[in-house]
């Protein structure tokens, strides 16, 4: 399989590269529920990495501490060279400026319409990014990227799920990040709608090179899109390698990912 | 003993309760007076709170001043002191009935929508979206509601207790043959500054509470979509427990200071 062996060699020269995201034994409980016990990740330039993890195993949580929704308890995250933690309120709303995240409910603004949704953050990471004048120019474009041209003036309750996903994702688009954190994208699809999201990530990271990490459970979206993946158990990164090796996996916590 | 143990229980999730409003308030006024100021999405929160609002003031206001004509005329009556009626009918209104009465509304209306809007914008990460799109949801969300609903309550008392007027009038005019001109003179003779100011500045306080309560509990939403409900109905509750213990303290400085 032509295809594979290029996979397999793509991780090869990632590894080499230094990640332009990375975190380093982070831990984080609520109370007495220990969710993160020293997760390891790194994110290489232009890498799909999928991070698969039960229902409630924290993958949420690691990524809301990735990008600061929350505190991590311990551990060091740093994105593009630079740590978090120590990051004062502009720089990282900089920061978050380069880094786009699709929510997994979508998150779109309900009493805003498609249009609003995707100038809000346009408008207000203005101080980062210099006045933008054309802002439908850039609306326009990011919604092309995902066909929806003509949602533009509805509002979000308007739209099937399939259409809220796609608007997030313009939503994330627009302001040409470098790297995309993806919370659960085919969440709560139904799987040919799910199959056109992945398409759509695809063709995304091809338009504009970014680097990607991806939580998801959804096996066959895993296998399509990853790059190389992280097996998130117990709150550590249980088994990490390229989608073909962990699916011949012998060992029981890993098999039961792939049924 | 577990009985005991419910109500202590309780009493300590009150206190918890209240501790936590009391840091979400110092929260309020550390941001409110911090650049950058969301004077657009100010405006757009006071139209739309004003605007949820008028309406139902106005028919809360015209009633009670019917009502409370109709009621306390046939007293009056019998004292043949009807001519008295435009003074007591105003003064109760503006000093009492119309803030209490109306705030009431409008904690009805406006905390339950506050509580319920920013619940379902929590428990949708929408508020999570805001703070990774640049913006600091705290300001954008709730100083911006706050506030509107601080200066948006006077206003709207200020025109409940002119309708409220209003509907005695034409009660008084049809039973009495009082003339427009007559009526008010009579009215804006009884009510002083003694009776208007105090009763403004309470209905800022109560707008404030309003606004405060139904932010806190939508803000601090948990448990998904039947957090929601629960935030916006807990929101209505606690707030009209509030404006009753304010309204308590305010009647009590005002009669150390204007002696009624
Ligand atoms: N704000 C919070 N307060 C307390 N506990 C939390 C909070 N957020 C998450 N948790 C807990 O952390 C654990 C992990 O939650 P998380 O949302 O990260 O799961 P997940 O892996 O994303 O699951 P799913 O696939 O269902 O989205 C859960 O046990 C949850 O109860
Ligand atoms: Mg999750």
């Amino acid at each position: 399989m032509g295809a594979t062996q290029d996979i397999l060699k793509k991780a090869e020269d990632v590894s080499t590269k230094r990640p332009i995201l990375e975190i380093k034994d982070l831990h984080k409980s609520f109370g007495n529920n220990h969710v993160l016990n020293g997760f390891n990740l790194q994110l290489f330039e232009g890498e799909n990495l999928v991070v698969m993890g039960k229902s409630g195993s924290g993958k949420s949580v690691m990524i809301k501490c990735l990008i600061g929704l929350m505190e991590a308890d311990f551990g060091s995250i740093e994105i593009m060279n630079k740590d978090i933690a120590t990051l004062n309120h502009n720089e990282l709303d900089e920061l978050r400026a380069e880094i786009g995240f699709l929510f997994q409910g979508s998150a779109l603004y309900d009493s805003m319409t498609v249009r609003e949704n995707l100038e809000f953050p346009l408008r207000r990471h203005r101080k980062t990014l210099g006045n933008i004048t054309d802002t439908t120019k850039l609306v326009m474009e990011a919604l092309e990227s995902v066909s929806l041209v003509h949602a533009m003036d509805l509002m979000p309750a308007e739209l099937s799920g399939g259409m809220k996903r796609r608007v997030a994702l313009a939503r994330t688009l627009i302001l040409k990040p470098k790297i995309i954190l993806y919370d659960e994208p085919t969440s709560g699809l139904d799987p040919i709608t799910a199959k056109e999201i992945i398409e759509l990530m695809r063709s995304i990271q091809k338009q504009y090179k970014t680097s990607s990490l991806i939580i998801t459970h959804d096996v066959d979206c895993a296998r399509v899109i990853s790059n190389r993946m992280i097996l998130l158990v117990d709150g550590i990164n249980y088994a990490e390698g390229v989608f073909k090796e962990l699916a011949a996996s012998k060992d029981e916590k890993v098999k039961a990912f792939f049924k | 003993m577990s009985i005991l143990k419910g109500i202590t229980s309780r009493i300590e999730t009150f206190f918890i309760e209240v501790g936590e409003m009391a840091y979400f308030t110092g929260h309020f006024f550390k941001e409110v007076f911090t650049r950058p100021f969301e004077f657009k999405e100010l405006l757009r929160q006071c139209y739309n709170i004003g605007n949820r609002s008028l309406l139902l003031v106005g028919i809360t206001g015209f009633i009670i001043g019917l009502v409370l004509t109709l009621q306390t005329r046939p007293t009056l009556e019998e004292f043949g002191a009807e001519s008295w009626m435009p003074s007591m009918v105003s003064i109760s209104i503006v000093r009492e009935i119309g803030p209490v009465i109306i705030a009431l509304i409008f904690a009805g209306r406006i905390a339950s929508g506050i509580g319920a809007e920013l619940g379902s914008m929590r428990v949708t990460e929408q508020i999570d979206a805001m703070e990774v799109s640049g913006t600091n949801p705290f300001k954008y969300l709730v100083v911006t509601r706050i506030l509107a609903a601080t200066l948006m309550l006077p206003i709207l008392v200020i025109f409940g207790d002119a309708i409220a007027l209003y509907g005695s009038f034409i009660i008084e005019n049809y039973k009495g043959e009082v003339s427009f001109q007559l009526y008010f003179v009579k009215v804006f003779s009884a009510i002083g500054f003694g009776d208007i100011i105090p009763a403004t500045i309470k209905t800022f306080f109560f707008g404030f509470a309003i606004g405060l309560v139904g932010c806190f509990k939508g803000y601090n939403c948990e448990n998904g979509t039947v957090g929601v409900g629960k935030a916006a109905n807990s929101a209505v509750v606690f707030a009209s427990m509030l404006l009753f213990i304010l309204d308590f303290i305010a009647v009590f400085i005002t009669d150390i200071f204007f002696e009624i």
